[in-house]
């Protein structure tokens, strides 16, 4: 059976990471899965975890009354589940369900933010990788913001 | 540099337009319709037109309209246009029934070049209505597959209901020489699928950036972010198509009004190198 830490260097997220930051963070994480329509969290909920998805895909949603759930972006195999674990309040500000049967990394986010505030390489290297997906996401936030499509005409 | 393709020969006199009438009206979405013209006795409908060309649409005693081509060229019986009802004239045409008499003029501009494809990876990008101009494109490479490369169809819609040809969209996906992505900005409960933009499913089809011919038929801002993130992946700027739109009105280069920088829209494109407008599609006064 594969270690967490060898599961992990499978993974893109880890590309370019010391091998001993890789046993270090693997050391926070678990794998994990959920069956078709289970959902990973709930808006409001605290965020312990967050997710490295590796099989499966992953519905972003936020529920409006009268108009229910919508989704506002699918996650894929490589990408990440979450980041309300960098700052404060630590909370879900979405719902996530998976679309199929999803499997994962799970890191704890308390040990996870205890290794980077004890080694500032640790979290300088996290931030790294969180930064340009949180960036890309508020790309697709502007653009689907902007309704390009309710203005093309043939 | 890939050239683009010779095309066919305008109307005799490109003023004035032909009577056709409307065989058969299809809804594609809430707002968007397909009209298929009958061409019987129609010499220049016959001749045929190529991918990414457009008719000018006449509802008569409304106006007139430039309508991308949406069905095979190769289907010469059908000249086939999916317009969507934004405006007074296209919204007359989409209420068109069959036996509605049509003017058309055309077919006008310049065509995706997939002739001269040949041995490349394809990638079709389509957003929004789109997918209509390019229709005839994906056509055109299914019918000389073997010619190409990789083929891949990107897709994306604002939400599954504005999704044009799912039936045909779904056939596509079942070809094990098309790989299809489609992507919504904004789900529903019963979408399964991709909700996010069309620049995410790059990475999610396999071509080579170096051998790939793009063509990208969208809203504006779809098309410069795309291209954007086409080049990034490597897709050389001269590799890369777009079609872009202006108000148009005489559709032959004389009245100046689909004027973008030194091009007119209607006589250099619609379909132009990516190469020879970006520099225009960054002036935001043109």
């Amino acid at each position: 059976m594969k270690t967490m830490a060898e599961l992990l260097r499978a993974q893109a997220f880890v590309d370019g990471l010391e091998d001993d930051i890789v046993t270090l963070i693997a050391g926070c994480a678990k794998n994990v899965s959920f069956k078709p329509d289970e959902y990973i969290f709930r808006e409001g909920e605290p965020c312990e975890q967050f997710y490295l998805i590796r099989h499966g895909t992953v519905a972003l949603e936020m529920f409006s009354p009268g108009r229910g759930a919508f989704t506002f972006l699918t996650v894929k195999p490589g990408e990440i589940l979450g980041a309300s674990w960098l700052v404060p309040p630590y909370r879900w500000s979405y719902d996530a369900r998976a679309l199929e049967v999803t499997r994962a990394i799970a890191f704890e986010c308390h040990c996870l933010r205890d290794k980077c505030e004890a080694d500032h390489h640790v979290g300088y290297e996290m931030m790294k990788r969180f930064i340009p997906t949180l960036i890309n996401r508020m790309r697709i936030a502007r653009l689907q913001s902007a309704d390009v499509y309710g203005d093309a005409k043939t | 540099m890939t050239q683009r393709p010779e095309v066919p020969g305008e109307a005799p006199d490109p003023m004035i337009p032909r009577f056709l009438t409307v065989a058969r009206r299809s809804r594609e979405s809430a707002d968007v319709f397909t009209l298929e013209l009958d061409t019987h006795g129609d010499v220049s409908a016959r001749e045929g037109f190529a991918p990414g060309q457009f008719n000018m649409l006449y509802a008569f005693g409304v106006g007139e309209v430039p309508i991308s081509m949406s069905g095979d060229p190769a289907a010469r019986d059908r000249l086939v246009h999916t317009i969507r009802a934004v405006g007074p004239v296209s919204s007359a045409l989409a209420a068109m029934k069959r036996g509605a008499e049509i003017g058309v003029r055309g077919p006008y501009g310049s065509a995706w070049p997939v002739a001269h494809a040949g041995g490349l990876d394809v990638v079709v990008i389509a957003g929004g209505i789109g997918l209509a101009p390019l229709r005839p494109a994906i056509y055109e490479l299914l019918r000389t597959r073997e010619q190409f490369g990789r083929v891949a169809l990107l897709y994306g819609a604002r939400s599954p209901g504005e999704l044009l040809f799912r039936r045909e969209l779904d056939a596509w996906r079942r070809l094990p020489e098309l790989q299809v992505r489609v992507s919504v900005d904004r789900g529903d409960p019963e979408w399964s699928g991709e909700v996010g933009v069309v620049t995410q499913l790059l990475p999610k089809v396999a071509f080579d950036p170096v051998d790939t011919i793009a063509l990208i038929c969208g809203p504006e801002v779809m098309i410069r972010f795309t291209a954007m993130a086409l080049e990034d992946l490597g897709v050389a700027r001269e590799r890369i198509f777009v079609s872009l739109e202006r108000n148009m009105k005489c559709a032959v280069g004389t009245c100046g009004h689909c004027q973008f920088g030194p091009r007119f829209i209607c006589k250099d494109g619609p379909v132009f190198h990516y190469a020879e407008v970006c520099a225009s599609l960054g002036i935001r006064e043109l």
